[in-house]
């Protein structure tokens, strides 16, 4: 049993779940996720490390409440516990000095980047954060993303704070960044990932994204995690989760994603821009 | 083995005694197990048949040599718990393997009845005895506590072959941790194996008889991942290594990442381990397909087409050759045909078809032929031109075989591996090319059978008590 160190909702319907998992957070790198189970026999969806202390043990993740499984999870209290935390799973985000990398973070993405965001900080490169929502209300953890980055950029689709509309703002953003950009990571939902890589292919700019897929075992072991990425068959669990953006065959993801979980439409609603509803 | 031209003699009883099973129309309704297993007075009756033979057949062709006539005659003077004892100084999974080894291809196929079709029923015996130590509420199994040694072991993968290795090192006294990366220990007895072919308590109880010796489970727990081989050396004087051949495969054929187009592993998975049998009771989704084509004709595959069935679907398996070549044991095939599963032999999957929302619509196929005998006496199925038919169906599973995970090989520096992604390791003793390190089972030879698995880990038990006695590598 993984017991449970505190839960809070850090936006509305978009909650923080520290938990004590030594082994974890020791082995955790960023990048990676774990599994999670709410309940025995429950499903098991996976979730990106998003902070962790290897020190005290315990690991953080940040997830939107959409279906039965998160739901359960949003009701969690210090001194509860879940049946299954296993990880961390995937490959490590590829780190190294890039120049200037730009962190795109939207929904649940924008605490997953920040550990990426982080390491980036660390190994000298100038790391601009820009973080999406559908109103300033829906933002979280900024003042740690403040700390890791060199500059902060907000998205909403409101106008409530910063630049007005959505993702695609990313295509101008882009040639306004003195210097110029080596790399762009994005974090969030597919329709995110998608809309930003084709804001960033005419730029040539390599972009990394990290999918989320359907998982069972997060272990290579189900295949039901599969992407066609350059053409070719991966397992997002074991091959990734981290790709080039521009290799991925997103139609395929989209609707791969959308195969068991009508829920999964929520979460593509509330990030598509209106007129695309 | 006797010449299967003579006559057979007087004494030759060949009538088995059949063990009752539950109804096909009744049992294509539910997942409760389809036989009931003997009564003792059925298992002493067909005890009976045995003629205790001077030279039995079936002892070498068993796996892991079960004294089989002295467990039989312990059958037939009733002496059930003397029986039983028997069998598990050599087979610590005895409820398991009465119920899905191969016996025809094993034990049976070696008994002097086999050639003229009355084989002593060695698995039902097996099986029985199992089931009434259960109902007994003991394990004779167990012996006195061992003295601690000190030595301590990990044993990765929590399947028959990582629990033999653990059964048979905690009774000599060693320390035993079970690092299983799924939520529940078993192996592809718990993820694969569906409820109504072994009942899943039956591993709990085996399970938990190991966990009563003192054997500490860890669960969630990914090798590779979570800690790595080398970092699991420095704490344990030894690692056993069964974490067996849970890559799945596809055909490469156009359409695989369409809507309902699974691996058997995802599907059986989503069904036994997740329950998704019983949703919406538990939270995996399941969907409800009405034609599911299953690719293969292994175990696997009457699994998966077998539970298609049991979720109200018209199951078809889709398979290259003829009957004759199905890999599957001989009661699963039947098994399933009784059920309706509908049998489309020398057939071949062209492509994956889909509509325009990327889900499975049909299967296109081709019909084939038997060639002619190759070198070895096979005939390979050949395409017949012209042939290509499209099967309306709104399901694909893909159970045509699974290889080793690379997880552990790939973050295992020092660990030679063979050319299909197989740990490689001595026959006889399970040691790999790594110091302190062994393996067995699934990993080692690919997919194979529960008892194999078994076998491995027994021989490799032996190789690591002896090492752990003087902690000298042979
Ligand atoms: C659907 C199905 C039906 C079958 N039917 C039969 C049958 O009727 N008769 C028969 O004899 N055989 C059958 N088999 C084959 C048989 O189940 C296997 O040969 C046997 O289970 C192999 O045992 P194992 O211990 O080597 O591996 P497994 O049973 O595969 O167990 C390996 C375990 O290791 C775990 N693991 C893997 N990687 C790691 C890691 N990195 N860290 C920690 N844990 C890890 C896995 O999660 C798994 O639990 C069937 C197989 C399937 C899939
Ligand atoms: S373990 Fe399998 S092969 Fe051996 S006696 Fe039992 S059923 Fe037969
Ligand atoms: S989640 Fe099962 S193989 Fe990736």
């Amino acid at each position: 049993m993984i017991p449970v160190l505190e839960r809070t909702m850090v936006a509305p319907n978009i909650h923080n779940l520290r938990l004590q998992a030594p082994d974890v957070a020791r082995s955790a790198k960023p990048g990676q996720f774990v599994i999670l189970q709410a309940e025995e026999d429950g499903e098991r969806i996976p979730l990106t490390i998003s902070d962790w202390d290897a020190e005290k043990g315990d690991i953080t993740v940040v997830f939107m409440q959409v279906g039965a499984t998160t739901g359960k999870l949003a009701l969690l209290k210090a001194g509860d516990s879940i049946p299954t935390a296993a990880g961390p799973l995937g490959n490590p985000m590829e780190l190294g000095n890039f120049g200037t990398v730009i962190c795109v973070g939207g929904c649940y993405g924008i605490a997953s980047i920040y550990p990426i965001a982080r390491a980036l900080k660390e190994m000298n490169n100038r790391v601009i954060c820009v973080v999406e929502a559908r109103s300033s209300f829906l933002f979280y953890w900024q003042e740690k993303l403040r700390k890791t980055s060199d500059e902060m950029i907000f998205i909403t689709r409101d106008g409530s704070l910063g630049r007005r509309g959505h993702i695609n703002n990313l295509g101008s953003i882009i040639p306004s960044i003195k210097g110029g950009v080596d790399r762009v990571i994005i974090n969030g939902c597919n329709y995110v990932m998608m809309r930003g890589c084709e804001e960033t292919r005419p730029l040539g700019i390599k972009t990394i994204v990290s999918l989320n897929t359907l998982m069972i075992d997060g272990t290579g072991m189900c295949g039901v995690c599969r992407v066609t990425v350059n053409g070719s068959n991966k397992f997002a669990c074991v091959d990734g989760p981290h790709f080039d953006g521009h290799e991925v065959n997103w139609d395929e993801l989209s609707s791969r994603r959308q195969a068991y979980l009508r829920e999964e439409t929520v979460t593509l609603r509330t990030s598509a821009p209106e007129k695309e509803r | 083995m006797e010449n299967s031209t003579s006559p057979a003699p007087k004494k030759m009883n060949l009538q088995r005694v059949e063990m009752s099973k539950q109804k096909p129309e009744v049992r294509r309704q539910n997942f409760d197990e389809v036989a009931f297993g003997y009564t003792p007075e059925e298992a002493m009756a067909e005890a009976s048949r045995c003629l205790d033979c001077k030279k039995p057949g079936c002892v070498g062709n068993c796996p892991v040599e079960v004294n089989i006539p002295d467990f039989i005659r312990c059958i037939k003077a009733g002496d059930f718990a003397e029986g039983i004892r028997i069998i598990r100084q050599k087979n610590c999974l005895p409820a398991v393997t009465g119920r899905v080894c191969p016996q025809e291809e094993q034990c049976e196929g070696g008994c002097v009845f086999a050639k003229r079709g009355g084989q002593i029923a060695i698995g039902r015996l097996e099986r029985f005895l199992a089931d009434w130590e259960a109902s007994q509420g003991i394990n004779t199994g167990s012996i006195k506590k061992p003295r601690p040694t000190g030595r301590k072991v990990a044993v990765i993968g929590g399947g028959p072959a990582g629990l033999t290795v653990a059964g048979d090192l905690i009774q000599l006294g060693h320390q035993v941790t079970v690092y299983e990366a799924l939520h529940k220990v078993g192996g592809v007895l718990v993820y694969g194996i569906p409820e109504f072919r072994l009942p899943k308590r039956i591993v709990r109880r085996e399970v938990d008889y190991l966990t009563s010796l003192g054997v500490e489970m860890v669960t969630s727990y990914v090798v590779g991942k979570t800690r790595t081989v080398d970092s699991l050396l420095e704490e344990y004087d030894a690692i056993f290594v069964g974490s067996g051949a849970g890559l799945p495969w596809f055909m490469e054929i156009p359409g695989n990442n369409l809507n309902g187009v699974y691996s058997a592993n995802e599907y059986l998975t989503r069904m036994n381990l997740m329950k998704g049998y019983t949703f919406p009771s538990v939270q995996t989704p399941i969907k409800q397909h009405h034609r599911v084509a299953v690719i293969g004709g292994g175990n696997v595959a009457m699994d998966c087409a077998r539970t298609a069935l049991r979720l109200g679907a018209e199951a078809h398996i889709v398979y290259r050759r003829s009957r004759q070549e199905l890999p599957a044991r001989l009661e699963e095939v039947e098994n399933a045909e009784e059920e309706g599963v509908i049998f489309d032999f020398l057939t071949l999957p062209l492509a994956c078809l889909g509509n325009e929302n990327s889900w499975v619509t049909g299967l296109s196929c081709q019909k084939m032929e038997l060639g002619e005998p190759d070198a070895s006496g096979r005939r390979s199925p050949v395409a017949i031109p012209g042939s290509e038919f499209v099967m309306p169906v709104d399901a694909i599973i893909y159970a045509i075989g699974n290889s080793p995970n690379p997880l552990i090989p790939s973050t295992t520096p020092g660990l030679a591996i063979g050319r299909k992604g197989n740990i490689e390791a001595e026959e006889a003793t399970g040691k790999t090319s790594k110091a302190r390190v062994w393996a067995g089972g699934d990993v080692v030879t690919g997919a194979a059978t529960v008892i194999l698995a078994m076998g491995a880990g027994r021989k490799a038990a032996r190789a690591i008590h002896r090492y752990l006695q003087t902690l000298e590598e042979e």
